[in-house]
């Protein structure tokens, strides 16, 4: 493979990856994936499609059943534990609850024995959560949570950022409103982002490219691109263009309830 | 002071009440009926060996509690570092678990008199029967407690290339504060329970005696009064130490659970 010119090398390539999991059921079957360095690349789907599960291999948290999958040219394992910085934001924000804010933030660089405050600090600001540096994760509402959560995961300034549906628990307005914020956070930093959910609005308004899955076992359906410039405001959302993309990716992912 | 008013009228007053009225009945009873105070002496002789006797009988209880301690904090270390090697090995666990819980079966005081004949008597000997009782809940909560993580935290852990000692270090242990707790509490009752077990075939010399050792000794005289008293005292150092834990975890568990649990 040779890569060509002007246009980014893939960071993520997987060739007819299949999942079968233990107990025979087929979660994904032949998918064809290509995710470019610096891309935000929306997959959404019916539940239980395997969208999470394909996160998950990109992860490196499970093995494929077929097929190949590498994050620059490596298995992801490989990768993370190698050359690429991989972070994870889960459905559920998951913080250790002994743990301030701040604590929570800095795990993942004290698990890589760089204890460093100041990165913490920076991070926090970022997400509007310096006040609440040394609060517990419990004095928390369920959008700030998140936004610790996110935080955590960029706080090793990861090359590539796999969310799992993080804003599914939240409330319309506070879904809203993360999704601003983390679409300024990937304008600044331009790490590759795959984003899994099922809220088509959410997709469109987040990505460069919406990827659209069938019902199980999950295949790719659709790749729609959605070529608005960025920076992207919040208006963008009640743009006829707008609805026209978040139209065209209801229909494909309505079509895939039918089989 | 509405509410502390309130307070005591509901929560406090009515066991008081209760309390006052079964002293009467007790007291009633013992003179109405007769009976003879080595069978069943009245609360006011309860009472006066209570006063008569009570720098032996607060040194008795001060050296069961010792004992008390030394087993279930024995115990505490000993049942964490077992639930660790429980928790890193399937094979151990496997292995060694049956053999927990036939500690956990058989009856302490039937194999008391043999672990004093092993260890020897006096406070050791206490000590040991102690620490035996009081090993089991330690293991089986901390265990459960190590090993049912979120497995979503252990995905987090794996993303972050955690090595297998982080893991325990920065999110098992911690994890299982809770439940190291809940079995310090079950154990801490049952550590003084064998102590006094303990104490009734260790015994100490005749100078140096605990509760255990007290109430075979008054039994044996008939001081049925004086044996009353050692067991108001047994329950109140149970009391004490239970309290304490309890106390000891809910201050300690704010980080945990807010407080509340």
């Amino acid at each position: 493979m040779t890569p060509l010119e002007n246009r980014p090398s893939p960071l993520v390539v997987a060739h007819r990856l299949s999942k079968r999991f233990a107990n025979d059921v087929e979660a994904l079957v032949g998918i064809d994936l290509d995710i470019s360095r610096g891309e935000f690349v929306s997959i959404v789907g019916p539940s239980g499609c395997g969208k999470s599960t394909l996160l998950r291999l990109i992860a490196g948290l499970t093995s494929p059943s077929s097929g190949s999958l590498t994050i620059d040219e490596l298995p992801p394992v490989k990768a993370r534990r190698q050359r690429q910085e991989l972070a994870y934001v889960f459905q559920e924000a998951t913080l250790l609850p002994w743990r301030t804010v701040a604590g929570n933030v800095l795990l993942p660089l004290e698990l890589r024995h760089q204890r460093d405050p100041a990165i913490v600090d920076r991070i926090l600001e970022l997400v509007g959560l310096a006040d609440f540096a040394r609060a517990y994760p419990r004095q928390l509402s369920g959008g700030m949570r998140m936004r610790v959560s996110i935080a955590r995961a960029l706080v090793t300034r990861p090359d590539l950022l796999l969310l799992d549906e993080p804003f599914g628990a939240l409330d319309e307005i506070t879904r809203q409103r993360l999704n601003e914020e983390l679409l300024r956070l990937w304008e600044e930093e331009r790490w590759t982002g795959v984003f899994v959910t099922h809220n088509v609005y959410e997709a469109v308004f987040l990505s460069q490219r919406v990827l659209v899955m069938s019902a199980r076992p999950g295949s790719l359906l659709a790749d729609i691109a959605v070529p608005f410039v960025h920076p992207r405001e919040p208006d963008l959302r009640t743009t006829p263009e707008f609805n026209r993309i978040a139209e065209e990716v209801s229909h494909q992912l309505l079509s895939s309830h039918i089989s | 002071m509405n509410r502390l008013l309130s307070l005591f009228l509901t929560s406090i007053l009515p066991p008081l009440l209760f309390f006052i009225l079964l002293l009467l009945l007790w007291h009633l009873g013992v003179v109405v009926f007769d009976i003879k105070p080595f069978l069943l002496p009245g609360p006011l002789r309860v009472a006066r060996a209570i006063v008569d006797h009570f720098p032996a009988l607060l040194y008795a209880a001060g050296l069961t509690g010792l004992g008390a301690l030394a087993g279930f904090l024995l115990s505490f270390v000993a049942g964490f570092l077992i639930a660790l090697l429980f928790s890193q090995s399937k094979i151990i666990a496997r292995s060694l678990y049956p053999y927990a819980i036939f500690l956990q079966t058989v009856p302490v005081v039937a194999i008391a008199p043999l672990i004093i004949l092993w260890i020897g008597h006096g406070f050791q000997g206490v000590v040991a029967v102690s620490f035996i009782i009081s090993l089991f809940p330690i293991i089986a909560n901390t265990t459960s407690g190590l090993t049912s993580i979120d497995p979503n935290l252990l995905d987090l852990f794996a993303m972050n290339n955690a090595s297998r000692w982080q893991v325990v270090r920065k999110l098992r242990i911690p994890s299982a504060v809770p439940a190291m707790f809940t079995g310090a509490k079950i154990s801490s009752g049952l550590s003084v329970i064998g102590a006094i077990v303990g104490e009734f075939f260790a015994g100490y010399g005749t100078d140096d005696f605990g509760l255990g050792y007290l109430i075979i000794l008054t039994n044996g005289q008939a001081k049925t009064d004086y044996l009353f008293a050692c067991i108001l005292f047994c329950t109140l150092l149970g009391l004490t130490v239970f309290t304490s834990i309890s106390l000891l975890s809910s201050f300690l568990l704010v980080r945990w659970h807010g407080g509340e649990e």
